[in-house]
């Protein structure tokens, strides 16, 4: 009889491999988290610790829950009646999934980044100004401040120092891109949430967004989904990288990308599938 | 040779003869818009002048008169119509957009609205004839006949910032909505900025489309032969007026109709034009 056992030193095609951080370090705990859109299961028992001030990458092939993992942490889909998300995930010791959560609080701690740039109908000022008036009541002065130091910190300032008052949407692509994650920081949250920032610019805006995420990656807890693995390898601290809904393996970039535990993941960063 | 010249022949003689139908029957809308837009200057041009604006409308067989009481009853009216119209429209239209989604509910409506769009002035004219001049005020007033126009408006409006509101990106919404930002908060600040010309493009063609407007005004306003400015009695409008004074023998009349309609002409043309400049302001994405 022939064999058509795996070689063993070879992983089987359904292993998963989610390696834990020290809980001192973590800043997100997600755990067992389902999520439907409708019948369908987009999320299936996903579990994974998100470490504070650094960043986590979520890599793999398209439709695989990259961006439905990303759009929980947030309740963003709370927009649309039918989905749903089971399970937990904490966030300073409070579960961000339950019902009573104040939406408008939690979405001030957690900032997000679009594939596509969305800069407002409005001046370069008043895009960033946006999301502060809705939570503090600043002077004039105080505002003038925040917005400085938001677009400095987007690594944006240089470029639009003179030009407060023009429309946001007369930007370049890049320079739109940096503004919206000016908008976001300038609200000053806890975690950033990218959905693949840089799919949708050139080659050298996307390198000027990444050295923005460099400049932030300290002071922010950040993840990232992108389909770019040069971009996860050169960015995070943590990689995890997902199928059919299905979180296979997490763990340090640097580990996963030479010596990646599971087949699914090997195959998918040696470039065999996805 | 498997390429046939014959039918690449036949091929393009077909497509000079449908380029030719084309080509025929624009010139022949376009030829239609001169000759009207030609007889309206022509004949109306003349009658021109300072009374038209500052006299009220003569008696039959005299000379001299204007239009004031016309023109301001067209005003008044359609002042009131267009408030009525943007309040019900904007905010019908931004449901249907944002709230509505695929329920039924929005399907309901979105279909009524579309079927009012179509109605027959004449009926929207009875309608109200019914509701405020046979029953409501009990007799004929400018107030009613505002209420005619504006059910004419509303549609047009409603249409419009439904689907100019559609065609902002859903990541704009999100984003919006991803600071925390109450999504009543992001259509009025975020959404109805960024749809800001294709709303006022709609609200400028709903006033075209009400400012010749005859058929409901018979029922409602009626007309005055005087100047009032009192929304509860009939009142005087440009569209009877012309219908009165273009069917009479009077020479006078006559030509106060060819003014009327030159008047009702150049303010379609020049909303029209405007609302062309609103809707080309340059947006990049």
């Amino acid at each position: 009889m022939t064999s058509f056992a795996p070689e063993p030193s070879r992983p089987s095609d359904d292993d998963v491999s989610v390696a834990t951080i020290d809980p001192e370090k973590v800043k997100l705990d997600i755990q067992g988290l389902d999520f439907f859109y409708g019948k369908s299961h987009a999320l299936k028992g996903v579990s994974m610790s998100v470490e504070r001030n650094a960043v986590t990458a979520l890599i793999g092939p398209s439709g695989c829950g990259k961006s439905t993992l990303l759009r929980t942490l947030n309740r963003m889909y709370n927009l649309y009646p039918g989905q749903k998300a089971t399970g937990s995930i904490m966030l300073d010791g409070e579960n961000i999934l339950r019902a009573g959560v104040n939406l408008a609080m939690l979405r001030a701690k957690i900032g997000m980044v679009f594939q596509k740039p969305t800069p407002f109908p409005m001046s370069i000022f008043d895009n960033v100004a946006f999301g502060v008036r809705l939570y503090e009541n600043l002077s004039k002065s105080q505002m003038t401040e925040r917005v400085e130091e938001s677009l400095r910190r987007s690594a944006l300032w240089e470029e639009v120092k003179d030009k407060l008052q023009t429309s946001g949407l007369g930007l370049s692509g890049g320079q739109q891109q940096r503004l919206c994650v000016a908008r976001c920081i300038a609200v000053r949250p806890e975690i950033l949430l990218l959905d693949e920032p840089t799919s949708a610019l050139d080659p050298i805006s996307s390198a000027k967004l990444e050295e923005t995420v460099t400049q932030l990656k300290n002071d922010y807890t950040i993840v990232i989904v992108t389909h770019n693995l040069g971009q996860a390898a050169r960015l995070s601290k943590h990689t995890g990288f997902m199928y059919l809904g299905e979180l296979v393996e997490f763990g340090e970039t640097a580990g996963m990308f030479t010596n990646p535990v599971t087949r699914r993941a090997s195959d998918y960063i040696t470039g065999r599938f996805g | 040779m498997a390429v046939s010249s014959a039918r690449v022949a036949s091929r393009q003689i077909g497509n000079s003869i449908f380029v030719a139908f084309c080509v025929a029957f624009t010139a022949l809308a376009l030829f239609a818009l001169a000759a009207i837009l030609w007889s309206l200057v022509s004949q109306g041009i003349g009658g021109v002048n300072l009374a038209v604006l500052t006299q009220d409308t003569p008696a039959a067989g005299s000379t001299g008169g204007g239009l004031r009481n016309a023109i301001v009853g067209s005003i008044l009216m359609g002042v009131e119509a267009m408030i009525i119209a943007i309040l019900i429209g904007v905010f019908a239209g931004t449901w249907l957009s944002e709230y509505a989604g695929r329920s039924r509910y929005g399907s309901v409506i979105r279909f009524l609205n579309d079927v009012l769009l179509s109605a027959p002035s004449i009926l929207v004219g009875l309608f109200v004839y019914e509701l405020l001049v046979a029953r409501g005020i009990g007799h004929f007033s400018g107030l009613s006949g505002g209420v005619a126009l504006a059910l004419l408006a509303a549609p047009v409006i409603t249409r419009t910032t439904e689907d100019v509101l559609k065609l902002q990106p859903i990541a704009l919404r999100e984003s919006g909505v991803a600071l925390g930002t109450p999504v009543w908060t992001v259509t009025r600040e975020i959404l109805w900025r960024a749809a800001g010309s294709g709303m006022l493009t709609g609200i400028l063609l709903a006033f075209a489309r009400i400012s010749g407007e005859t058929a409901p005004l018979l029922f409602t306003a009626l007309g005055n032969l005087n100047f009032s400015t009192d929304m509860l009695q009939p009142m005087a409008n440009l569209p009877k007026v012309i219908f009165d004074f273009a069917l009479s023998a009077d020479d006078n009349w006559r030509r106060l109709a060819w003014v009327g309609s030159l008047l009702i002409a150049s303010t379609v043309l020049a909303v029209t034009i405007i609302a062309r400049a609103f809707a080309k302001e340059p947006t990049r994405s």
